[in-house]
């Protein structure tokens, strides 16, 4: 899973995925991801992984890593 | 009829260092409760009363009456939606009621621009608290507010610490917050961070924040208007006191409202977090006015990219972005007031975001080999800064004086 949500970071961010390389690596403060960036990872999960996320419960805090990221899609399948 | 309430004393919110005193007594019992692990909610609704009431009677008592009737306005129309959302979903019906939600304040914003004279409507905190309702409306359109009651709902929205100038809370943020009362230990920290923002607040509003804004700037005013050419030395003095009295007063009321929420148990969000640091413009806006600037970005921002992206408006992602950043900053513009230096002091905002993001990609792209050291960031500090103080130097309105009359 890891490796498709680092697919759909660098579709989303415009970067390559050697940029995400670290899964614990802060996004946000990385710079990496951005509002923008951030509406097309939801978009790219969307479509991938068939979860449904809100924009507003999208709390930073809580999607600022790789991991986090694929902590939270493996919460929202199971839900 | 209401006569008698016109001749009682006001007092505006963290006006005077007395009205300190008055606040942190009434509040007394309630940090007491809470440091027992009680939340007093009868004697919070009473004290918050009072204090509201004095910010809204004497000379301001027609405010008062705005202000009552806004809240049962508010708090229907968010009854009413969130009764109707429990069994049905559609955007027309969402898109009406967060048009009526925001109705009150177009009314209040147009009518100087449109009539000549303020509107009745209108109070002073009449933006903070359309943001909360229209983010009550957002959120539960999303189906995230579960529960909500009239009384809950206006306790969020009349959150006296914060009621006429924010910081902006969310209201699930503010719920949990309430419900869960802090532990013994958590509330003596909250109390300790309380006291130095206190503090800090006063430095930054009635010494630094008034120096600039009673002294520097007013010197440099008489000064500029005295010799109104263009450029000239004491237009520049104007815009770094104004700049600097705009952060200091604001964000000294701001460490105010923090202060007292974390008093009563709730953990209001900041407002600025050292804005002149910012190495870009973007970084600024996630560094000044913070809880405005996340509820643009969360609310317009975030919302309008992901319609126009699934929708597919757009066939350039940049087109996409500059067009969000553009729609968003101009709102925030129109949302200071309907002149031209506000409308202006968000097209240059937005413009500027546009900038950045060009500049952050072509330096990626291009400029592999410029040296990232001490040097180009200070570089970088140094002209976002003064971007920042040019744009302020506009928000002032002093050109609209010095330039046009």
């Amino acid at each position: 899973m890891q490796e498709q949500i680092i697919t759909i970071l660098a579709d989303a961010t415009g970067r390559d995925a050697a940029d995400f390389s670290d899964p614990s690596q802060n996004l946000f403060e990385s710079g990496l991801l951005d509002s923008m960036a951030t509406v097309s990872l939801l978009l790219g999960l969307q479509d991938a992984f068939d979860v449904q996320v809100p924009v507003s419960e999208f709390d930073r805090s809580q999607w600022d890593t790789i991991e986090k990221i694929e902590e939270r899609v493996k919460e929202l399948q199971n839900a | 009829m209401l006569e008698w309430i016109s001749n009682l004393p006001n007092y505006s919110a963290y006006g005077t260092p007395v009205y300190f005193i008055y606040l942190l007594l009434a509040i007394l019992p309630l940090g007491i409760g809470l440091y027992f692990g009680k939340r007093f909610s009868w004697y919070e609704a009473l004290i918050s009363f009072i204090f509201i009431f004095l910010m809204f009677d004497g000379s301001s008592w027609q405010q008062g009456i705005s202000l009552i009737g806004y809240v049962i306005y508010q708090t229907l129309l968010v009854m009413i939606y969130h009764r109707y959302r429990q069994k049905n979903n559609s955007s027309g019906v969402f898109y009406l009621a967060a048009a009526l939600s925001i109705l009150p304040i177009v009314i209040v914003k147009l009518s100087p621009a449109m009539l000549g004279h303020n509107s009745l409507l209108g109070f002073l905190g009449i933006s903070y608290l359309t943001f909360r309702a229209v983010g009550t409306v957002i959120e539960t359109r999303d189906g995230m507010i579960k529960e909500i009651s009239p009384w809950k709902f206006i306790r969020f929205i009349l959150f006296m610490p914060t009621i006429t100038s924010g910081p902006i809370d969310r209201y699930r943020r503010f719920e949990k917050d309430y419900k869960k009362v802090p532990t013994k230990e958590e509330y003596l920290n909250l109390v300790n961070t309380g006291f130095f923002y206190l503090f800090l607040g006063f430095l930054y509003k009635f010494v630094i924040g008034y120096f600039f804004g009673q002294r520097f700037y007013p010197f440099f005013e008489r000064a500029a208007l005295a010799d109104p050419s263009f450029p000239s030395w004491n237009l520049i003095g104007v815009m770094y006191t104004y700049g600097f009295y705009l952060f200091f007063d604001f964000a000294g009321y701001s460490l105010f409202a923090v202060a007292i929420s974390y008093f009563m148990g709730v953990r209001t969000p900041m407002n600025f977090k050292q804005p002149f640091k910012s190495k870009n413009i973007k970084e600024f806006w996630n560094r000044w006015h913070i809880s405005l600037s996340f509820w643009f970005r969360d609310y317009i921002f975030m919302r309008f990219v992901f319609l126009a992206t699934k929708k597919r408006w757009f066939k350039n992602r940049n087109a996409l972005s500059s067009t969000a950043y553009m729609l968003n900053m101009l709102l925030m513009g129109f949302w200071h007031g309907i002149t031209w230096y506000y409308i202006l002091y968000g097209f240059l905002h937005g413009l500027a975001l546009v900038a950045n993001d060009w500049w952050l990609h072509f330096k990626r792209k291009k400029l592999k080999n410029l040296p990232h050291n001490k040097f180009t960031t200070g570089v970088a500090i140094f002209v976002t800064f003064n971007f920042v103080m040019f744009t302020f130097l506009i928000f002032s309105g002093f050109l609209d004086t010095y330039l046009f009359k």
